[in-house]
Parts: structure tokens; sequence; C-alpha cells
């Protein structure tokens, strides 16, 4: 159960950023986000100019520009997706390099690319700068049903268990010479999931026993209850506020 | 199968939000019987589980591989509506810690993989389940198909979606072409360790599967003169068994409309990859496969048989092999039966 407490994406930091309440950086992040995606996908500077409101938070949180790269591999499939459009899409099209291209496709694609990795990076400031109980904290200040965030808080706490478990079982195939077609493969690897699905509702179950013993019910206690500021809300929607007025020139000159 | 931001325009993605927050509520009061009073840290592992299965990569074809989506699987291990909450909370918990899958298409996303993966998924096993004998085995073949269909089915959703609120105009039918292509090759490795998920549950501990619930048989007495005397002391009264006719007849129906109507919907764009392929010159790559002189290849636009009789005709012979399938599996497990007894 050595399980770390906090998650892969976190980073420790005493930055105004970090500082921030979980629940006012939540609603900003998505604000910020929803105003991104209504953007026009024509305006290309825009989405420069959002990149640079999202650098200036990396910069103000202090995280390294390696640290958010690394993070960003999550993306990659709709990354295909973007590059596949510009041959797939109908319409008029433009010869780029030698190639025909879909203009439609083109943009269509710049737009997934530019907005997806725009969310993608805004989600990772979020995750970097706030740990997985912050968040679940948060969650239950907007009002999230206490028995959703109840489920998130044992699937966070968990989930390095629980992978953690499947490494192992991977490891100990492995190294008793597993290996195999694909299709034996499949099964065994499923029957080590059904192994697997046993262990973890087993242990549900163990684990609520041990609360139910421990005077558990049914709401896990608040500790520390965080009060934003009216100064930290109006940090916090500097971001989105930023946004809005760079959407609302981008909708005008488009 | 994680939608990131942009995707879809705003519209579409609050309308998919509205849904998901809709259904989220609906599991909430309908799981409560289906989980033994606030059983949490139950929920909570199980979704820890999909999250860790979802990381279980199957190749697909050359290059590519797929993952599980877990909802089929989730649904029949511990039922549809706390399966919904449980690929929610996965979906939730990977936007938000893990940047996977875009914040604003958060509802798109808890909708696909959360409601109809698992909706799809749940009810196709259910109805397998009405058809096939009633034993605890049966969930494995029954959360096959289950699982083959949703993937499939979210894919179909998604394409939906898109032509609403995407970023671009696709051709429809070559988009959806493609995607249930890609799809269904995804679904078959779904339902491949699905059912061996299952099948291994189902083998060491019957009682955790939720799908089979009720099935397990009595114990029974054998007394040395081969005489077999029921073990329950009380006579546990039969259950009315519900005919399975409205549920069949109704998802026939269905299946019917949507192959002989939506067909003729897809093919109003008919050449729409092979226009496409056309204008980009790599038609001549494509091959037609070796069915392609018979009159249902290309769906119908060979032989003169109009596209949503095809597509009938299709319906019908998949049923017919699903029947014939399940006969023999069937036969197989009495005769197993008869030989171990």
């Amino acid at each position: 159960m050595g399980a770390g407490h906090v998650h892969r994406l976190y980073r420790h930091g005493h930055t105004p950023v970090h500082r921030l309440p979980a629940h006012v950086k939540l609603v900003s992040l998505l604000a910020f986000v929803l105003v991104v995606v209504a953007t026009p996908r024509e305006a290309f500077w825009a989405f420069g100019a959002y990149a640079a409101l999202l650098a200036g938070v990396a910069v103000t949180a202090r995280l390294p520009l390696p640290f958010i790269v690394k993070r960003m591999v999550v993306e990659v499939p709709f990354v295909v997706f973007a590059l596949l459009l510009p041959f797939l899409a109908a319409g008029p099209d433009v010869t780029v390099a030698g190639l025909s291209l879909s203009q439609e496709g083109l943009l269509a694609g710049w737009n997934i690319l530019a907005k997806g990795t725009l969310g993608v990076v805004a989600s990772i400031l979020l995750a970097a700068t706030t740990d997985a109980r912050a968040l679940l904290l948060a969650l239950q200040r907007l009002r999230v049903p206490p028995v959703l965030v109840e489920i998130t808080a044992f699937m966070v706490r968990y989930a390095d268990v629980i992978t953690g478990e499947m490494n192992r079982m991977k490891v100990a195939r492995e190294s008793r010479g597993f290996s195999g077609n694909v299709g034996r493969r499949l099964g065994v690897v499923a029957t080590s999931a059904g192994a697997l699905f046993i262990r973890s509702y087993e242990r549900g179950e163990r684990v609520h026993l041990a609360m139910l013993s421990r005077g558990y019910t049914g709401a896990l206690p608040v500790l520390e209850v965080q009060q934003a500021q009216t100064v930290q809300w109006v940090g916090a929607a500097l971001l989105p506020f930023s946004a809005l007025v760079v959407s609302v020139v981008a909708w005008m000159t488009v | 199968m994680h939608v990131p931001d942009g995707f879809l325009d705003v519209p579409t993605s609050l309308a998919t939000g509205v849904v998901a927050a809709g259904a989220i509520a609906v599991a909430l009061k309908k799981s409560r019987s289906e989980l033994n009073e606030k059983a949490a840290p139950m929920a909570g592992l199980t979704a820890a589980f999909v999250f860790a299965a979802q990381m279980i990569n199957f190749p697909v074809g050359v290059g590519t591989s797929g993952h599980l989506m877990g909802g089929a699987l989730a649904a029949v291990l511990v039922g549809p509506w706390t399966a919904v909450l449980v690929v929610s909370v996965v979906m939730m918990v990977q936007a938000l810690v893990f940047a996977d899958g875009g914040l604003t298409a958060l509802g798109t996303n808890i909708t696909l993989i959360g409601l109809v993966t698992v909706l799809v998924g749940w009810s196709v096993t259910k109805l397998v389940l009405a058809v096939l004998p009633k034993r605890p085995a049966s969930v494995v073949p029954a959360s096959f198909v289950g699982a083959l269909l949703s993937v499939p089915a979210a894919a179909a959703v998604f394409v939906l979606l898109y032509s609403v609120g995407g970023a671009t105009e696709l051709p429809f039918g070559a988009l959806m072409a493609t995607m249930l292509g890609w799809h269904t090759i995804i679904g078959l490795g779904e339902a491949f360790i699905t059912a061996a998920t299952v099948g291994a549950v189902v083998a060491v501990r019957p009682d955790l599967v939720y799908a089979a619930r009720g099935m397990s048989q009595h114990l029974v007495l054998r007394t040395p003169d081969g005489q077999e005397i029921p073990a329950t002391a009380v006579e546990v009264a039969d259950e009315p068994r519900r005919s399975i006719w409205p549920l069949a007849v109704g998802g026939l129906g269905v299946t019917l409309v949507i192959a002989g109507a939506l067909s003729f919907f897809a093919s109003s764009n008919p050449d729409g990859l092979e226009y496409v392929a056309e204008d980009q010159g790599f038609i001549a790559a494509a091959e037609d496969s070796a069915v392609a002189g018979w009159s249902l290849a290309d769906y119908g636009e060979v032989g003169g048989i109009p596209v949503g009789v095809a597509g009938l005709i299709g319906v019908g012979i998949t049923i017919l092999i699903g029947l014939v399938l399940f006969q023999l599996i069937a036969r197989r497990d009495r005769d197993r039966d008869s030989v171990s007894a």
C-alpha cells in the first residue's frame, strides 16, 4: 500500500497558482476552455494569444517547458486524426508542396489541433498545480453529488494500487516465460484482468468493512475548508477574462 | 476514443453535458439497488479496475492498437447503473488529473463511453442471456456479443454528434463507414477481453458477476443410490418468468428500421469515400473484395438490389448465423453437462 498520495502529473510548489483554491482554478479553467472552443477558427492570431496566456500561467507556476511537453503525449491519437482530415474532407482543394489538400480539411485539422492542444495544456496546468485531494474537495464544493465524489476519491486513492498490482502480474507472467501469438495472449491477459477484478472487488469489500468498523457513515469528513477570497477569484478570473477579450475581438474581426 | 476540446462545437458539447448529467442523476438513484447500501468503496475500486483495464492495449491492425473501453465489462460485472457511475468517474478523473479527454468534451466522453457502451453492452447482453440456458456460464458468450456491439454503437453515436456539431463537413456516409469499420475490429478485441475476463470471474466467484445473479443452481444432495434431493429446506417460489417476446420483437423492429431506413440515409452520399479516394487518386490502390461480384456487396449497389433491402437481408443473415451459433454453444454445454453428470 505504498502508493503515492499525489498523482503523476502533480508538481509540488509554492506559487500563487498553487495557492489558489482548487475550485476557483477549476471554474477558471472551464471558462477558459469554453472561450477557446467558441473562438472562430479563422482567427489564427487569437490562438497564439491563448497560448501566450497559458505560457504566462506556466511561468507563474514555475513549470518547466519539458515537464508540460512530456505530458502532452495523451493527445497523440487526435493529432493523427487532425493530420488525416486534409486528405479526407471534401470541398475545394489547395495544392501544398505538391499535395492536393482539401481547404476545408486543412482548416478543420488546424481547428482540432489548436483547440485540442490548448485544452490539454490547460488541463495539465490544473493537474500540475493541484493535488488530487484538493481537486476532490473542489468537486465537493462545486456541488457534485457526494456519492460521486466519494467514488472518485476511492478511485484516485486506489488507481495506483490496482495499476501496480496489474504491473506485478505482468512481471510475474513474463518472468515465467510468457509469450505467444496474439490469440493466445489475449486469453492469458484477460484471465489476469479477471483475477485483477476479483482482487479489486475483494479489496473494496475489505476497505468498506474496515471503514464501517471505524465509524464510517457514508460521507468523508472535511478537515479544512479552503475559503476563496475575492482577491483570489479576481486573480483566477484574469485568465478566462483575457481570453474572452481576445475571443470577442476575434469574432469582430473575422 | 477520448474526444478532446474543440472537436465538437460549444452547443453540442453543452447538450451532451446535459445528457451526461441527467444520466448520472438517474444512475445515482438506480444504482442503490445494485450496490449494497453505501458501498462507495466497492464502486471506487471497480472504477480503479476499469482505469487499469483501459491500459490493456490490443493490436487492431497495421501499426494501430485499440484499448479497452470497459463499458460492457463494467455493466456485466457490477450492473448497468453502477457501471454508468464507474465509467463516468473514470472519464472525470482522466480529464481532470491526466488531461486525457477535453474538459468541455467531458459530457461527450461520458455520454459516449459511460452511457452508450454501458447501455448497449448491457441490453444486448441481457437480450442474448434471455435466449441462452439459465446458468452463470451463459454470461460469457452474452457479454462477448454485448461488448462487440457496444463499441461500434459508441462510434455511430460519435459520428451522429459529429455530423451535428462537428468542426467540419465530412462526407457522412464515408465517415460512418470508416468509423464503424475500425470500431468493429476494435469491438472484436474488446469482446474477446471482456468475455475472457467475465469467464475468469464466473469460474471463481460467480456471485460477483451482476449479470449472473440469481442464476446459480440450487445445491443438491446426492444419495448413494443416485437420487438427487434439493438441499433447499424452504420451497423457493420461482420468479414468474418474464416473456422475452416484447423485448425480442422490439429489438428486431428497431434493428430492421435502422438497417432499412438508415442505410438509405447513409447511402444518400453513396460514393463518399470513393469520391474522395478518386479525388485523391488512391482509388486505384483499393481492390474490391473477393465477394464484390455478389449482389449484396457494396451494400446493394451491384446487383440492382435496393440498399434498404440489402440492409434487411444483412440483418436477417446476421440473426440466422447468431441463432445457429447459440444453438451450437447451447448443445455443447448440454453435452458437457451430460458427460460430467
